[in-house]
């Protein structure tokens, strides 16, 4: 069996390989050498392996494309997979999530996007459809830009209801049971530091949500600062953040296989933004939020780097293997839940996404 | 009428591989030259403009050498053998 990490940044997309068990990895690249990935997936619920990625060509616009060879070769349709319908007035600025639905729902992808917008593809992701409930919002005019844009960051089909969770920066957390006609805001208790008075309805600058592998009602984010923790779908939320050196931060990843395990890469709040004392480490908690632990041997010291929401990831493996980029180039890889980790490459540009998947 | 776009080389691949297109547009403004352009090669023209029609704000366009920002945007007249020269700003890092 192959193990396959997408990794996109700001100039490419790098494909690395492990076929002894995650413990070695070739690096395979650039491929689209001089675009900005900030979305990949890996879709294995074909015949083949499909690799999508949300791509930004320089002066040239976004698109989505797509290898079903590995990277050989990309394809991306004539007249682009993301098109804003005309009487919307907008266009598409970024492609920020690419995310394969359930097995059980062959050829549908979900796509977040800048501006906040939800996109749905019943063909692999050859094409999308705006997702005209969420767009329709009342709250849409309102959803407001954070610094890396507005957009909707975070998409998470319930592969056994209707139900759609998304995230977005700013918004907050909203969520659809019947997927995706209605939506309301699902963030009470999370908290919006840079609003005056009291938490609003939404607004809210979520960075990342996860979902637990115990219950689909039970979440985490990664807020704007403060780190929280939901257990009945997102209606109300509690802080987990007691015992984490930070509680700002990019990415939260949960284990696709072990209750209660959860991950975040606390960076130091508000406008520092780097590892506490420049020590890059993942904090794992065991108990859904009620303790942290930091873990993380490999990773460097004198590291001043960030890692953004989507830089980080865990894959389906036994044990779950964790992946890391950084803004400085750098990848690391743990396929032990994060006790340790080894570098996988370094010197390229910006990590924007990293992506895992076992290949067949 | 006939219009030649001139083209950078990172975009000729979308042109069949030249970096010289003629193109037959169905009036006299950079917007029907751009429809004409997009009928054929539409991955070419949204590297060119957006969903919207406007041009991309890193894509600079001359009409006879004069950047249509300057004129009149997409409705800058454009003659039968003018040349149109799609480059890119000066941007990125």
């Amino acid at each position: 069996m192959t193990d396959l990490l997408a990794i996109g940044t700001r100039k490419g997309l790098w494909l690395a390989r492990s076929d002894d068990g995650r413990r070695t990895w070739s690096v395979d690249g650039p491929h689209l050498l001089a675009q900005e990935v900030a979305a990949v997936s890996i879709d294995t619920r074909g015949p083949a392996p499909r690799v999508l990625a949300g791509i930004q060509y320089g002066h040239w616009g976004p698109t989505v494309m797509w290898s079903d060879d590995l990277g050989a070769t990309w394809q991306e349709t004539d007249h682009g997979a993301i098109r804003f319908p005309e009487d919307t007035g907008a266009a598409l600025a970024r492609v920020w999530q690419l995310r394969p639905d359930s097995a059980d729902r062959p050829g549908v992808v979900w796509a977040g996007c800048e501006p906040h917008s939800l996109w749905r593809s019943t063909d692999g992701g050859c094409s999308f459809d705006l997702v005209r409930g969420l767009h329709d919002h009342p709250h849409r005019p309102t959803w407001q830009p954070g610094g890396g844009g507005g957009a909707v960051h975070t998409v998470l089909p319930d592969p056994a209801s209707d139900r759609v969770t998304i995230a977005m920066s700013t918004g907050g957390v909203y969520v659809s049971e019947d997927g995706g006609d209605k939506w309301e805001p699902r963030n009470r208790g999370i908290l919006a530091g840079f609003l005056p008075g009291e938490e609003p309805e939404y607004g809210q600058c979520v960075h990342k949500v996860a979902v637990d592998a115990g219950s689909p009602d039970r979440l985490y984010a990664q807020n704007h600062g403060g780190v929280y923790r939901s257990d009945d779908a997102g209606v109300s939320w509690s802080s987990i953040a007691a015992g984490l050196p930070a509680d700002f931060g990019f990415p939260i990843a949960a284990s696709p296989a072990v209750p209660g395990t959860a991950w975040v890469v606390p960076l130091v709040a508000d406008m520092q933004r780097v590892p506490p004392d420049g020590r890059l480490r993942v904090h794992r908690t065991r108990d859904a939020g009620e303790t942290w632990t930091e873990v993380g041997a490999g990773l460097p010291d004198d590291a001043w780097v960030a890692v953004v929401r989507d830089a980080f990831c865990v894959d389906a493996g036994e044990p779950t293997g964790l992946y890391l980029g950084t803004r400085d180039g750098c990848v690391y890889a743990s396929a032990d839940e994060g006790d340790t980790f080894t570098l996988v490459a370094d010197h390229l540009p910006d990590v924007l996404t990293v992506k895992a998947a076992s290949l067949p | 009428m006939t219009v030649q776009v001139l083209l950078p080389g990172v975009l000729a691949a979308l042109a069949g591989g030249s970096k010289h297109v003629d193109v037959a547009p169905a009036g006299d403004t950079l917007a029907d030259l751009l429809d004409a352009l997009a009928a054929d090669h539409p991955m070419l023209a949204r590297r060119i403009r957006d969903e919207t029609g406007e041009v991309r704000r890193f894509v600079n366009v001359y009409v006879d050498g004069d950047d249509v920002r300057f004129a009149d945007g997409l409705q800058t007249k454009v003659r039968d053998g003018a040349e149109v020269h799609v480059l890119p700003s000066v941007a990125g890092g």
